[in-house]
């Protein structure tokens, strides 16, 4: 029985030595890659050619996704605000929420889940199939050929996917609410004009959304160098990329927002 | 300078406490083919790694061109390999890019050589390995023999002094296998260079190399010419050339007796 006590806090301990030593190494790779980013921008090519995958063909997913939560968002909105006869407010609350929570928070959860997981799946492919190693018996650093480009590429995209999940939001509220429901035109966007204020919360939510593309590709670049070079691993790997940016992502976003807006009067 | 290009002195390494390799000596002169051969586990791609500073030793050195490999910084690592190529086990070839960007690629990263000079380089190098034609093919759209002559052809790219083969004949079929074999002699040949061929391939490789040794528990087991090695009566060299089921190297994996493991003591008794 003691045994097995002792047994179950020694695994508790390794666990956590172990977490916290895998965030350690997480920490040294991030510094590293950006030590070695100077050839992304020397090179400015290889990031561009990065931002075409990782940018370019999220595109369909965010706009799509971007249309339909804008939509949802309208005819919820009018929903409850026709009640008080305030339906005009809808354009705000379409425009509010997106800018400053959905936007950018939606954007950086299917960017994980579409972008960061073929990052770290196909780094972890070219570990188990020595392209990596290979490269380096080339004299070529794989980090700064492969994995910056990448992470470059990760951190320019987000905020303007974030952008344009929002901008396709705010055009499917206005869809639903004003061509079809039949909001009166002028007042949904001049409240809308009136409320969202520039640098509290548009500059806002493009802070958060650069935050989270640091933070998505920085977890996909790591998971995927890390990878056991197996099937298996690069599997796991996978799965861990989409979870854990997740979770940083929605946990990120408590903490910024509770940073700017405290003072919501 | 000394005669040799690579000198390999006393070296030792181990993983954590286990030992892999211990107390290794080599010598290799250039416009030579040398097998390292022994059985899976032997510690013969850890030597490739540790004379490409891939690894650290945990005594001993290597040297190659008088640098001793493990003492140099990152800097001059890479500058040392660039006049290193290695051949992996599966070629390793770059998937996204095509063959000719593949043999390209080290050109490209290394020199600013105009294009139209590297379409000539690649080119040659692509008819030395007899794959010219297949340029503009995709590494997916290659058999095994014709992706590792590729990958022969990509590091041989910047015309290196030294080549490290990771088991180069494994998975071939009869006419690829000594496509490759001679492959690696005649480029050897025509390069000047030294040709490090980790291989268990008996038949194929003392064919074409200069000179074999035989690792066995991370020990050099045996060395000597072809010749030499054909008609030794060492008993491991004997076993591993002619291939034979038991004898230093055991057929069976350590294990309790038989007939306990079977419960048959009582029978016995």
């Amino acid at each position: 029985m003691r045994n097995r006590i002792v047994a179950s806090i020694q695994a508790v301990g390794h666990k956590t030595i172990d977490g916290v030593w895998r965030l350690g190494k997480a920490s040294r790779f991030f510094v590293w890659v950006l030590l070695k980013s100077t050839t992304s921008f020397l090179r400015f090519g290889l990031v561009v050619r990065e931002i075409y995958f990782v940018g370019v063909l999220s595109l369909i997913i965010i706009l799509v996704s971007g249309l339909f939560v804008g939509m949802v968002l309208g005819l919820q909105g009018y929903e409850t605000l026709q009640k008080y006869g305030s339906e005009s407010a809808v354009g705000t609350l379409v425009a509010l929420s997106l800018v400053r929570e959905l936007g950018p928070v939606m954007a950086a959860l299917l960017f994980a889940s579409r972008a960061g997981s073929a990052i770290t799946a196909e780094i972890g492919l070219m570990k188990a199939t020595d392209q990596l190693a290979a490269m380096g018996m080339m004299a070529v650093d794989p980090i700064a050929r492969v994995v910056a480009p990448r992470f470059w590429a990760g951190v320019i995209s987000m905020p303007l996917l974030a952008a344009m999940f929002t901008v396709m939001g705010i055009f499917g509220g206005y869809l639903v609410t004003v061509v079809f429901i039949g909001v009166d035109n002028g007042s949904f966007w001049s409240q809308m004009q009136n409320n969202v204020d520039f640098r509290y919360d548009i500059v806002n939510g493009v802070i958060k959304s650069c935050f989270f593309g640091v933070a998505v590709t920085a977890i996909a670049v790591f998971e995927g160098f890390d990878a056991p070079p197996t099937a298996e691993g690069v599997s796991g790997a996978t799965t861990r990329t989409v979870v854990t940016s997740s979770l940083v992502i929605l946990g990120l976003d408590f903490v910024l927002t509770s940073f700017m807006f405290r003072g919501v009067s | 300078m000394t005669d040799n290009l690579i000198e390999i002195k006393n070296l030792a390494f181990s993983y954590g406490t286990r030992p892999i390799l211990n107390n290794v000596n080599m010598a290799m002169s250039r416009g030579k083919v040398i097998a390292v051969m022994g059985g899976s586990g032997s510690g013969k791609t850890t030597l490739l790694r540790l004379i490409g500073g891939e690894i650290k030793p945990s005594a001993g050195y290597v040297k190659v061109a008088d640098q001793i490999v493990h003492q140099l910084s990152r800097d001059e690592l890479f500058k040392l390999r660039r006049k290193m190529g290695m051949l992996f086990q599966f070629g390793a070839l770059f998937t996204d890019i095509s063959v000719f960007d593949n043999v390209a690629f080290q050109i490209r990263e290394h020199t600013g050589l105009p294009e139209s000079m590297i379409r000539d380089l690649v080119l040659m190098k692509l008819q030395a390995v007899g794959l010219r034609g297949a340029h503009h093919l995709m590494p997916a759209e290659l058999s095994g023999g014709m992706a590792r002559r590729v990958a022969l052809a990509r590091s041989i790219a910047l015309d290196p002094m030294l080549v490290m083969y990771d088991e180069p004949f494994t998975g071939l079929d009869p006419i690829s296998l000594s496509v490759i074999g001679n492959l690696i002699r005649r480029l050897t040949d025509a390069l000047g260079m030294i040709s490090i061929v980790v291989t268990h391939d008996v038949q194929e490789s003392l064919k074409i190399v200069d000179y074999v040794y035989f690792l066995a528990d991370g020990v050099i087991a045996a060395q000597g010419t072809p010749q030499e090695v054909k008609s030794s009566v060492a008993p491991f060299v004997h076993q591993f050339v002619h291939g034979e089921e038991d004898g230093p190297v055991p057929f069976h994996y350590p294990a309790r007796p038989y007939q306990i493991d079977l419960e048959l003591e009582s029978v016995v008794a």
